[in-house]
């Protein structure tokens, strides 16, 4: 037995409680319910669908808007076929938020609850609803 | 058919690979940047007597602010402008003299980005956030662009602005279908880019009330823009530096 033993123990016993620490925090205050987003769609005349299926759009739709934003920005092209032959507007502003209308339920909860701050409302205007019906700014 | 024959053949034939891209490149310079083949040019036309007989209008400058959600701010330092008013002086100092007309002389002139032929702005970006489109318009990607400020350096016109602080704050009631900018980005007059695909001319030609700002393709013969630069006689900012500006001035 090395002479220095209890106090490597104990120089142990405090790294290891130390590093586990946030798993004990995490146990006794117990963590936030993830809740799944309210999809909030709003009818809009033409617009049944969304531009892709819902297992494409909950795994991918970052892909998307990438790609859109790219479409849109770089190569100028706005409009947009679907597979199915409907006619959209490449447009986070115009086409996304105009049927999912309420950005606190339909992108924050999901976005807040796995802590991914996406940068696109601090430009895109987005659509956070006022009591008026009105968008606000965050 | 001998070895020495084989081995000369071969290297004539190399010769002639080396050769093409060469060919192509001189042939690609050749068209030049206003043939027919350039689908749409777009460019401006402000007549000046036009513009300073309304006064203090300002119509253009907020129906663009307004469109796009440029802020007020408060500093005249950290000013955000996309089309704005300037002296004569400082618009056309190196074609002015004591005995032009007093109005032409004391009048302000509309000044906007000019969508140069040979945009220093875009040479200097490192990230490709600003380009020169197919169309002409010197566009800009906020998404991309770092902040860097090479772009304001590199203008001649003094056309950027870079954004010291939040813009959002001091927008009094944002448009909804326009995004804002942020804190760290430089932005400028994209022409109305998206105002164009939906057929919509700029929104500051749109809104003037004396009809002063002509915008249209100089690749086509027949648009209002080339008959008035083949009635008129125009003036350009700056055209000793080589950047060929695409607002044209009616003075």
């Amino acid at each position: 037995m090395p002479p220095d033993f209890r106090k490597i123990v104990f120089g142990l016993v405090i790294f290891l409680i130390l590093v586990t620490l946030p798993l004990w925090t995490n146990l006794l205050r117990g963590t936030a319910p993830l809740e799944d987003p309210e999809i909030s769609t709003r009818d809009v005349p033409g617009k049944d669908r969304c531009v892709r299926e819902a297992e494409y759009m909950k795994a991918n739709h970052m892909d998307l808007l990438n790609e859109w934003r790219e479409t849109v920005v770089r190569d100028g092209e706005r409009g947009f076929v679907t597979v199915d032959g409907r006619h959209f507007d490449r447009s986070l502003d115009r086409t996304c938020m105009d049927c999912h209308n309420k950005q606190e339920v339909f992108c924050d909860r999901c976005h807040n609850a796995l802590a991914v701050s996406p940068y696109c409302w601090d430009c895109h205007i987005g659509a956070r609803e006022t009591k008026d019906g009105s968008t606000a700014l965050r | 058919m001998d070895r020495r024959l084989f081995v000369k053949l071969t290297g004539l034939g190399a010769l002639g690979l080396a050769a093409r891209p060469a060919l192509d490149l001189f042939a690609a310079a050749e068209i030049p940047a206003h043939s027919p083949l350039a689908q749409r040019r777009w460019a401006m036309v402000m007549d000046l007597r036009k513009c300073q007989e309304a006064g203090d209008c300002e119509v253009c400058i907020a129906a663009c602010h307004q469109a796009h959600n440029v802020p007020k701010m408060d500093r005249p330092d950290e000013e955000i402008k996309w089309v704005w008013k300037e002296s004569f002086h400082h618009t056309f100092h190196d074609q002015e003299h004591p005995y032009l007309d007093e109005q032409l002389r004391h009048g302000p002139v509309l000044v906007t980005c000019n969508h140069c032929e040979n945009p220093p702005c875009v040479r200097v970006c490192p990230t490709q956030a600003t380009w020169k489109r197919d169309d002409g318009i010197v566009m800009m990607d906020w998404h991309r662009c770092i902040g860097c400020r090479y772009c304001i350096v590199g203008c001649p016109y003094g056309s950027r602005s870079f954004n010291w602080q939040d813009p959002r704050k001091h927008l009094a009631e944002p448009h909804k279908d326009f995004p804002t900018r942020t804190k760290g980005v430089v932005e400028k007059c994209t022409l109305c880019e998206e105002r164009l695909t939906r057929n919509q001319l700029p929104a500051c030609v749109e809104a003037c009330p004396a009809g002063a700002l002509v915008f249209g393709d100089l690749g086509d013969p027949d648009s209002p823009v080339r008959e008035l630069l083949k009635s008129r006689y125009t003036l350009r900012r700056k055209p000793n530096l080589g950047t060929q500006p695409q607002v044209y001035y009616i003075v």
